[in-house]
C-alpha cells in the first residue's frame, strides 16, 4: 500500500473509481430483493413448477386457427387473475405473434388505467363499481364484461397453528372489522393458546379486499387498521408473512393458497350470519367448508366470487388481436384450473363467446 | 526520561500500525461481502445458466423462464439512453466549463444540476409518468422508459463531465489560444483529448447506475409479465408511422426488474431463476466497464503533454 506518485496514478485511480462504483452498484443491487415497492405494485403471479402442472394445456384448443394475428394487447390489472391472464399470454404466444403483456396493480389500479384507455383489458377480482363506471364515462371508455372463472377466496393460517381448523363469520368479522381491539388468539375464543394474532391483508386497491371487507364486515373498505394489520397488494409478501408468523391469519385467491400449500393451511369457513351480521337460518353454506373446486361448484363455500376480464369495446372492434385472445382465454379454460381457479360450467364459456361475437 | 521516550515512540508506532490494520479492515469488509454476494448467486444460479436461458421467453413455469425480453429491453432502454444522454450531457458541460459567463444564472444553473444529481430516482419515475407516459401519451413504451433514464443520468453525467474538463491545465488553454486558435480549435484539439478518458468514465458509471435501477421503470410500467421482445433495428423504419411494429413503442421489461419478478415468487425455483439472471446482468455490467477502460486507456496513449 502507499500513496502511488507515479505516471500511471491517473490510471489506477480512474480503475479504482470503477471498481467502487461496481462493488457499490452489487450492493444496492443486493438490497434490491427487498419489498421496496412503490407505484404500480409489483406482484407476481404463482406459476407452477410441479412436473404435473407442467404438462402443456391442449396446446391451441384445436378450434382457430391464430396465426394471422399480430400487434399488442395489453392486460392489467387484478393479481389474483393475473396467473390466467399471464398463462394464457404464454400459450397465445406460441399459436400467434401477438404481443400481450400483464400488468399487475390490482383491480382498482387496472381500471384507473382501464378508464384512462390505457389497456385494452383490465383484470378484476370482482364486479366493476359504479364509481369506476363514471371513470371510466368520462374518458369515453365502453367496455364489455367477461367472467372466466371462479375462486374460492382462501383464509389461512400458519401450518403450526394447530387450534384452528375453521372460523366463522362472526369470529372473522371480530377479527377483522375496523375498531375491533383483539391483538391475541386467546380472545377470539378463551380456548386458544396466548399466541399474538397478526393479520395479513391484501391493499385497498385490491378487488380481494373489496369483496372481502363486504361480505364480511358489511361494508366495501370497512377494515381494520391497527399496527398488527400489515398491508401489500403482493399476495406473495402475505404468504411470507402467514408463512413466517405463527400468529398470522391472511386471506387471498385459492391459486396463491394451492402454490404454497405446504407452508400454509386454508380454514374452512362456516357461515353463521350474513354481512349485515343477521345470524342465517338455514343454509348449505352452515358449517365448516373447506375451500376446493367441489365446494365452489355446488356453491357451499361461502366466499366464492367470480373473476371478470373486462374488455375496451373500442379495442375489440379496431384491433383482432384483442378479440383474438380472449377468445383464447375462453377456449382454453383448462388453464383457469392449471392455475388453481375453479372452471365456469360451458355455458357461460359460450355465453362470454357470444358477448366477445356481438362486439 | 530515556524510557519515557522510547514508550512514547512504541505508541506511536502501535498507533500506525492500528491505523493501517483498521484501515485494511474496511477494504475488506466491502470486498468480503462482494465475495459472500457473489458466492451465493453462482451457487444458486449457475445451473439454470445456459444458452436457453437468454434466449427463450419467461414461462410460468420456473424451469422454463428465459431471459431474452429481459436483455432486449435492457438493451434498447440503455442505448437510447445512451444516444440521448451522451452528446447532451457532455455538450451541457463543455458549454458550462468553457463558455458560459461566470454570473448568476450559470450558478444558479450549476446548483440546480447538482441537486438533480441529489434526487432520489424513484422520482424521476414519477416525472416520467406524467410527462412522458401521459402528457406525451408515450404510453408504458421502451421510448418513454429511456427518456426518463435519460433524465435520471444527465446531471451525473454533466457534473462529472464537467470535472473532467475542469482537470485540465489551464496552461494547455492558455497556450493554444495564444498561439492563435480558436475557442473550438483549443476545445477539439487540447481540451477535449485530455479530457475525454474522464468524461467517458463518468457515461460509462452513470450508465452502470441506470442498468441496475428499477425504481423509476416500474412507475413506468416494466412491471409486467412481458413474453416478447421489442423489435430489431430492422423495425425502426415503423417507428416513422409510430405503428406497432416499432420497437420504441413496444412494451418492455429490463434485467433487474425481471429478476425482482422472479426473486419475489415464492416457489423455490424461481429463485434459482433470479439467481441466473444476476450472474446474466452482473456479467453485462462487467463488460460495459471493461469496455470503458480500454476505451480510455486507448485515448490516454494518445495524450502527450
Amino acid at each position: 500500500m502507499g500513496i502511488p506518485v507515479n505516471k500511471n496514478t491517473w490510471r489506477g485511480r480512474k480503475l479504482l473509481v470503477v471498481a467502487a462504483g461496481l462493488a457499490a452498484f452489487s450492493l444496492a443491487f443486493a438490497a434490491c430483493g427487498g419489498d421496496d415497492d412503490e407505484g404500480t405494485t409489483p406482484t407476481t403471479a404463482p406459476g407452477g413448477t410441479t412436473p404435473a402442472a407442467a404438462s402443456p394445456t391442449k396446446a391451441t384448443g384445436g378450434e382457430t386457427d391464430y396465426s394471422s394475428l399480430s400487434g399488442q394487447v395489453v392486460v392489467d390489472g387484478s393479481s389474483t387473475v393475473g396467473p390466467i391472464a399471464e398463462a394464457a399470454a404464454e400459450e397465445f404466444g406460441k399459436v400467434s405473434d401477438v404481443q400481450v403483456s400483464v400488468g399487475i396493480s390490482g383491480t382498482g389500479g387496472g381500471f384507473e388505467k382501464f378508464c384512462r384507455g390505457e389497456t385494452d383489458i383490465s383484470d378484476a377480482s370482482r364486479a366493476i363499481k359504479d364509481s369506476e363506471k363514471t371513470a371510466c364515462q368520462g374518458g369515453s371508455v365502453e367496455f364489455v364484461e367477461i367472467k372466466v372463472g371462479i375462486d374460492a377466496l382462501s383464509v389461512v393460517v400458519n401450518p403450526d397453528n394447530d387450534w384452528v381448523d375453521c372460523l366463522t363469520w362472526s369470529a372473522m368479522r371480530t377479527i377483522f372489522d375496523q375498531g375491533s381491539a383483539i391483538t391475541n388468539w386467546n380472545q377470539v375464543d378463551p380456548n386458544y393458546p396466548d399466541q399474538a394474532l397478526k393479520v395479513y391483508s391484501p391493499g385497498a386497491d385490491s378487488g380481494t379486499f373489496d369483496f372481502f371487507t363486504e361480505e364480511i364486515n358489511g361494508k366495501v373498505d370497512q377494515f381494520r387498521n391497527d399496527n398488527i394489520v400489515t398491508f401489500s397488494e403482493d399476495d406473495n409478501v402475505l404468504v411470507q408473512g402467514v408463512e413466517s408468523d405463527k400468529g398470522g391469519i391472511g386471506y387471498f385467491g385459492f391459486a396463491y393458497f394451492q402454490e404454497n400449500e405446504d407452508k400454509l393451511k386454508a380454514l374452512g369457513i362456516d357461515k353463521d350470519q350474513d354481512s349485515k351480521a343477521t345470524p342465517v337460518a338455514d343454509d348449505k353454506r352452515k358449517g365448516c367448508v373447506e375451500p376446493g373446486d367441489s365446494t365452489v361448484l355446488d356453491n357451499s363455500y361461502s366466499l366464492s366470487r367470480p373473476l371478470f376480464m373486462y374488455v375496451n369495446k373500442k379495442s375489440l372492434a379496431e384491433k383482432p388481436q384483442v378479440k383474438g385472445y380472449m377468445q383464447f382465454v375462453l377456449e382454453n379454460s383448462d388453464l383457469v384450473s392449471d392455475v388453481g381457479y375453479v372452471k365456469l360450467p360451458d355455458a357461460d364459456y359460450t355465453a362470454g363467446l357470444n358477448t366477445l361475437g356481438a362486439n | 526520561m530515556i524510557l519515557t521516550s522510547s514508550n512514547r515512540q512504541m505508541t506511536r508506532a502501535w498507533i500506525s500500525r492500528a491505523f493501517t490494520g483498521g484501515t485494511f479492515l474496511c477494504t475488506l469488509a466491502g470486498v468480503a461481502a462482494l465475495s459472500v454476494l457473489l458466492y451465493q448467486v453462482l451457487d444458486e444460479g449457475v445451473t439454470r445458466l445456459s444458452v436457453d436461458f437468454l434466449t427463450t421467453l419467461p414461462s410460468r413455469f420456473a424451469d422454463r423462464a428465459g431471459f431474452e425480453p429481459a436483455i432486449w429491453g435492457s438493451v434498447w432502454v440503455m442505448g437510447i439512453t445512451a444516444l440521448l444522454t451522451i452528446p447532451i450531457g457532455m455538450g451541457a458541460a463543455i458549454y458550462l466549463e468553457l463558455y458560459a459567463a461566470k454570473n448568476w444564472l450559470t450558478r444558479f444553473i450549476q446548483i440546480n444540476i447538482a441537486n438533480l444529481a441529489g434526487v432520489p430516482s424513484i422520482i424521476y419515475g414519477i416525472l416520467g409518468l406524467a410527462l412522458f407516459v401521459r402528457a406525451m401519451e408515450l404510453q408504458r413504451s421502451v421510448l418513454a422508459g429511456a427518456l426518463t433514464m435519460a433524465l435520471l443520468v444527465l446531471p451525473i453525467v454533466i457534473i462529472v463531465s464537467q470535472e473532467a474538463l475542469r482537470a485540465v491545465p489551464s496552461s494547455l488553454r492558455d497556450g493554444a489560444l495564444a498561439l492563435g486558435a480558436t475557442r473550438w480549435q483549443t476545445i477539439r484539439g487540447q481540451i477535449l483529448p485530455v479530457a475525454m478518458p474522464g468524461m467517458l468514465t463518468g457515461v460509462i458509471l452513470a450508465l452502470s447506475r441506470a442498468i441496475g435501477e428499477t425504481a423509476p421503470l416500474i412507475m413506468i410500467g416494466a412491471f409486467q409479465y412481458v413474453p416478447f421482445s421489442p423489435g430489431g433495428v430492422t423495425d425502426l423504419p415503423d417507428c416513422a408511422s409510430w405503428a406497432d411494429g416499432c420497437p420504441l413503442k413496444s412494451r418492455f421489461t429490463v434485467m433487474p426488474v425481471q429478476i425482482y419478478s422472479w426473486a419475489a415468487r415464492p416457489q423455490e425455483a424461481f429463485q434459482q431463476t433470479a439467481a441466473a439472471g444476476i450472474i446474466v446482468l452482473l456479467a453485462v455490467l462487467l463488460s460495459l466497464n471493461s469496455v470503458a477502460i480500454v476505451l480510455r486507456n486507448r485515448y490516454q496513449r494518445k495524450v502527450r503533454w
